[in-house]
């Protein structure tokens, strides 16, 4: 292979380099803890500090920005339907004359609510029972496998119709719905990642010298698939706040007068050529949403992985 | 690129249907005889015709395209109870009348005269020489073999609207094996071009339900195929049209049937239905030339589009009202909807002018009362003669009646009105609409609840809810078919409304064939339903907003929005 | 030999799932309230007895239960119980061969774009190319797909004429609804190669290849893409599976008779046996899909040993 290459070098070829012997010595990088290290990589990222402080401003109009209106998000006008924006209604009015400033801030804090709620579910569940797959293997690999694409192969909206008609029709009970199944991604791909990394050497070398299961679970091989997983993350936030407007897509969404953008993006559609103001302010908060989402994720990606370092 | 494409197409189909045409004019000439089978509609479809040098030139091209937004589930008109199969079907087959949509009367269909015996019970059809599409004559056994198998309860599976057919006399007997003879029902073939029917009670309009579906007849081959109507092969039908194509979940295409008996009435070649279920593209399929019809009753125009699409297209834009109803309808078994003064005071304070302008604006009806305009009475319409001022909007008398209302029951304030809609974007906006106007009007707090379409039916039937939402559409044209429901123990009654004096308004208007005594019965019992016992919200009577391309002609709707497409034509565009 | 048992093993849980499947869904799909007869306009309790009579519907759950396994036993999915005597089997069999006409086209154009994308923004790690082809991965994830579809829709069939509104009768048919159904696989795609591939070029034994004077291309070919499209793979069961059983959303917005369609409409009518059957062939899909995803592994990873048997 490589090794046939004839190089043909001669000792002059290599330059000694002075080292100051005391100078060796000296640890040039300032020690950090790993989190302070990320960081630091984080913020030099442009794109994904722009992303977060977005996203921060995302979240602070979300839970703020319905205080500066003296509407309500539930309250119709129906003489006042379909109006474009004004100095009243900032965002102009909806099919029932609600003001659609407040209802998309509102149906703002709602998505974000339903996608953070679902992703941490997702992440919890999904590392736990994918880590635990992807190490063991064998029996408890396939059986747990088996089980998850059996859950997986469930027909989601039976499960969805039955909980909202065990359960009251609620926040809490569309989450529930989102996460049933939208934990099994999470879990494949770091089952995946877990079964690639268990056989690298520094995983054998912990091993033998006497670490733990959990321990080479939690301290060495998530951390190492945590590239994936956060990305799996990223997306698993949209995911969860479109998942939750395909179900207002089908009319199983958040119960109304309650808003959520999804749904009010939904509710637009059929006429948002006549009033692109109804359609565009929630649609573009959401895809601002998902962008900053995704930027950030994968900044923070970068930043996390050790590999990366220069 | 796609111009020069439908340029070529064009060339061909110009060489195509020149042939056709020829053919076409040798078939006018066959109308004049036609005119004197008594289908008098379609002698003027024809005086049209006549013109067609002068200023209505037709297309080369007679392919109809529309949407049909939802598959018909069977072509079996036994089991069809739909309408989209009614769509569908009623190109496909026809039955011993068909529905003259312009004047609301039944005319000769597959029979060429009747006579009625003078208590009301006996009809006696003629057959004209009518042919299957495979090119045997339709007989009068054909018929008797149709509803046997609606009425036979061992058809598998049995026929979802045998109940249809209890009209005839042992009917439904026959149906619960009290019968089990059915030469003892009222269905005989005298001979092969006579049939005899004999009712169970004098029914006025039951010329007009021998247009129905589950009143076609069927072929003899589908005696021991249980699969015929599932493949476009075994169908053999003797309508207008035949079912040359179908694409499950995506389109279906019928082709005109040669053999039909009054063929030269037709002159559309094909209809392609598509299946999208979505209003949004439907109406752009249809701007765009795809479509040549949009909106109900096949498909539907985005509600919030209608007063667009009626400004941008006035001259494309239709509007006709229906015979149905939209409504809400009170759990009355549950306190506090016990008391009538308090659903009283739920109905008086909707102003149902701003809902129709804002909300729903289809341009429909407010109702306060329950028979649609359109249904026939005595003489003219029955709401022409009966008025529907039960009731009238106003805030002042409703927060009175609720206050009363709520004294009586040992109230102070009105718990949480829980109001369930199914799922639906109209549903869901009339909803929120009046939940509001019950707030600001009554101060009364209101939870709208939508649920899933078959979870809201059982809730609704099982007496389940507070407040629901509910339509009605006209089965039949007679106020019968609005009033009939809401007696005791009614399979369509999901109020618990128990009315001993109703009920006996509703049994004296069966049995009587009093066209003036029935319409006061009808009348009585309304302003029982309603004035006295307010047992539902009226809300609206429907209306059907569509879209069709100036060049289409001749597609008319029926009195309760049934579309008839079998007497349509493109002209030259 | 080992191959064998693998197999065999992995088809013996196949059917054991499968079974699972089918009971946990069946009393599943009974706990829901309505049945296939259930209608706005009721039907007379007579003849509703009879109906449930002829489907069966008046015996007990477990009857029932035990009557649809042993006719699945001998591979009978039933007919429809909705739209009448219609073969389950011929129900997917039309509308699946429509979702997977268009599914297959959506997963080739996602993976290559993909993966393509992925490639180059890996490669120019933190260069423009890389926020760049990042940004319009993102945007497939950004907007959702029923948005994405309308304004295609709208776009290139009414305002450009380039393309019909609806329909499924021929290649130009599709182009939007590909589009639509792949812009948020190509996403994913874009972005887990990526990710894999960074880590991957940044690994020893690139390093080491590189020492050696392999050419760029060898080392991307042999090494990186080998390596780096690992998820990509991982992700290719689910994905695969997730788009030939069809997207309602586009199937319904473009109006194509899809399986994904069917299912929802069956479910909304409560036809037992065809919710049944596309739930059977959905999870023998996925299951499918799976063991291949698996299989590829091995193949494409040697580090992977057959999880069949035992430890080494």
């Amino acid at each position: 292979m490589a090794s046939d290459h004839n190089m043909n070098l001669k000792p002059e070829d290599f330059l000694k380099i002075g080292v100051d012997e005391k100078e060796a010595e000296v640890i040039q990088r300032e020690s950090l803890s790993a989190w302070q290290d990320s960081w630091q990589r984080l913020r030099q990222n442009k794109m994904a500090m722009t992303a977060l402080v977005i996203l921060g401003l995302i979240v602070l109009a979300a839970l703020i920005g319905p205080l500066f209106s003296k509407f309500n998000y539930y309250s119709n006008d129906l003489l006042h339907t379909n109006k474009p924006p004004s100095s009243d209604h900032w965002f102009g009015t909806d099919d029932l004359g609600r003001d659609i400033f407040v209802r998309t801030w509102y149906g703002a804090r709602i998505s974000l609510l339903v996608g953070l709620a679902a992703a941490a579910i997702d992440l919890l569940i999904g590392v736990i029972y994918g880590g635990i797959m992807g190490y063991f293997g064998g029996r408890v690999d396939n059986i747990m496998n088996k089980v998850s694409e059996i859950l997986y192969s469930i027909p989601y909206l039976l499960v969805v119709i039955l909980l909202l008609v065990v359960l009251e029709p609620s926040l809490g009970t569309i989450i529930l719905a989102l996460t049933i199944t939208g934990w099994i991604t999470m879990a494949w791909i770091v089952r995946g990642e877990i079964m690639q990394l268990k056989n690298r050497e520094f995983v054998l070398a912990s091993r033998s010298m006497g670490a733990g299961s959990a321990r080479l679970l939690f301290r060495h091989l998530l951390p190492n698939a945590v590239g994936p997983i956060i990305v799996t993350i990223t997306l698993s936030v949209p995911n969860a706040i479109f998942a939750e407007a395909f179900l207002s897509f089908l009319g199983l969404g958040v119960q109304a007068p309650i808003a959520s953008l999804g749904s009010m993006i939904n509710d637009s559609l059929t006429g948002w050529l006549y009033y692109p103001w109804r359609f565009l302010f929630p649609a573009v908060l959401i895809s601002l949403t998902m962008l900053s989402f995704n930027i950030f994720g994968d900044g923070l990606r970068d930043a996390l992985d050790p590999k990366l370092k220069k | 690129m796609k111009k020069s494409k439908s340029l070529l197409l064009m060339f061909a189909l110009v060489l195509v249907i020149s042939t056709v045409l020829a053919g076409c004019g040798g078939n006018n000439t066959n109308n004049g005889s036609n005119a004197n089978t008594g289908n008098t509609a379609n002698t003027g479809n024809t005086a049209d015709t006549g013109n067609t040098a002068t200023d209505e030139k037709l297309a080369a091209d007679q392919t109809l395209k529309i949407n049909l937004s939802a598959e018909p589930p069977t072509f079996d008109p036994a089991q069809a109870q739909d309408s989209q199969a009614n769509t569908v079907l009623k190109t496909m087959y026809e039955g011993l009348t068909r529905m003259n949509d312009e004047t609301g009367k039944a005319e000769p269909g597959i029979a060429e005269s009747w006579e009625i015996s003078a208590d009301g019970l006996v009809y006696t059809f003629k057959l004209r020489d009518a042919l299957w599409s495979n090119g045997d004559p339709v007989e009068a056994a054909d018929f008797v073999r149709a509803w046997k198998r609606v009425l036979d309860p061992s058809t598998d599976p049995t026929a979802p609207y045998a109940y249809q057919l209890y009209y005839l006399k042992n009917g439904e007997e026959y149906y619960t094996k009290k019968v089990t003879d059915f030469a003892q029902v009222g269905v005989k073939a005298v001979d092969a071009k006579t049939l005899e029917v004999t009712l169970k009670a004098p029914t006025p309009y039951f010329l007009g339900l021998l247009s129905f579906y589950t009143y076609y007849p069927v072929h003899k081959s589908v005696e021991g195929n249980a699969k015929w109507a599932t493949s476009k092969d075994t169908m053999i039908v003797n309508g207008p049209f035949t079912l040359t194509d179908w694409v499950t979940g995506q389109s279906l295409q019928v082709t005109k049937n040669d053999k039909y008996w009054d063929k030269d009435s037709i002159k559309l070649g094909k209809i392609d239905f598509s299946l999208v279920n979505s209003g949004a593209t439907e109406l752009l399929s249809y701007k765009n030339g795809e479509l040549d019809r949009a909106g109900g009753p096949t498909g539907e125009i985005p509600t919030e589009q209608i007063p667009i699409v009626q400004k941008e297209l006035p001259n494309e834009f239709n509007r006709k009202g229906i015979a149905s109803v939209y409504y809400y309808e009170f759990n009355i078994t549950e306190k506090p909807f016990t008391n009538a003064k308090i659903r009283k005071a739920l109905a008086m304070s909707i102003d149902r002018q701003v809902l129709i302008d804002n909300v729903t604006l289809g341009g429909q009806l407010p109702a306060f009362g329950f028979v649609p305009p359109g249904i026939a009475g005595a003489e003219g319409e029955y709401r022409t003669a009966v008025k529907d001022s039960y009731f009238t909007e106003d805030l002042e008398q409703a927060k009175t009646l609720l206050a009363e209302g709520l004294k009586e029951e040992g109230l102070t304030k009105l718990p949480t009105v829980e109001l369930t809609y199914n799922t639906s974007e109209g549903h869901k906006k009339i909803a929120l609409a009046i939940a509001d106007m019950w707030k600001q009007a009554l101060g009364v707090d209101v939870k709208t609840v939508n649920q899933e379409w078959a979870v809201f039916i059982e809730n609704r039937q099982h007496l389940n809810y507070q407040v629901a939402r509910a339509g009605w559409v006209a089965d039949y044209n007679d106020p019968m078919t609005f009033l009939d429901m809401w007696v005791t123990g009614g399979g369509n009654n999901d109020t618990g409304y128990a009315n001993p004096e109703y009920d006996k308004l509703i049994n004296d208007a069966k049995a009587s064939s009093d066209l003036a005594k029935r319409q006061e019965d009808f009348a009585a019992a309304e302003k029982m339903l309603i004035e006295d016992d307010m047992v539902l919200i009226p809300l609206y009577y429907y209306t059907n907003n569509s879209l069709t391309k100036e060049y289409l002609k001749g597609v008319t709707l029926d009195f309760s929005g049934g579309i008839d497409l079998t007497r349509g034509y493109l002209l030259e565009h | 030999m080992r191959m064998v048992r693998y197999v065999a093993n992995k088809f013996f849980y196949m059917l054991v799932s499968l079974f699972v499947l089918i009971s946990a869904t069946f009393f599943l799909m009974k706990a829901i309230p309505g049945d296939p007869f259930t209608s706005e306009k009721k039907v007379p309790p007579e003849i509703k007895a009879r109906l449930y009579e002829q489907y069966g519907l008046d015996k007990p759950l477990y009857h029932q239960y035990f009557k649809y396994l042993g006719d699945i036993a001998q591979g009978d999915l039933g007919v429809s119980m909705k739209r009448l005597n219609q073969d389950v089997t011929h129900l997917i069999g039309q509308t699946f061969s429509a979702s997977l006409k268009l599914g297959v086209v959506a997963i080739i154009v996602s993976v290559i774009v993909g993966v393509i994308l992925g490639m180059l923004a890996a490669l120019y790690h933190r260069k423009f190319i890389d926020s760049a082809a990042m940004v319009i991965a993102v945007l497939g994830i950004a907007v959702p797909s029923f948005v994405v579809a309308s304004i295609l829709q709208y776009v290139f069939a009414y305002k450009l004429h380039l393309v019909p509104v609806s329909g499924f009768k021929g290649p130009l048919y599709y182009f939007l609804p590909v589009a639509a159904l792949s812009a948020q696989p190509i996403a994913f795609i874009a972005r887990l190669t990526r990710s894999s591939m960074l880590e991957v070029l940044h690994a020893d034994y690139i390093k080491t290849a590189k020492a050696k004077g392999l050419s760029w291309f060898a080392i991307l070919s042999r090494h990186v893409l080998r390596n780096g499209i690992l998820p990509v793979v991982t992700y290719m069961g689910p994905m695969t599976a997730n788009i030939v059983t069809g997207s309602v959303v586009i199937e319904q917005i473009f109006g194509i008779g899809g399986i994904g369609k069917q299912f929802v409409e069956a479910i909304g009518v409560r036809d037992y046996t065809v919710i049944m059957g596309i739930t059977i062939f959905y999870g023998v899909l996925l299951m499918l899909a799976r063991f291949i995803t698996d299989i590829a592994y091995v193949f494409i990873d040697p580090r992977i040993k057959l999880s069949g048997g035992k430890e080494g």
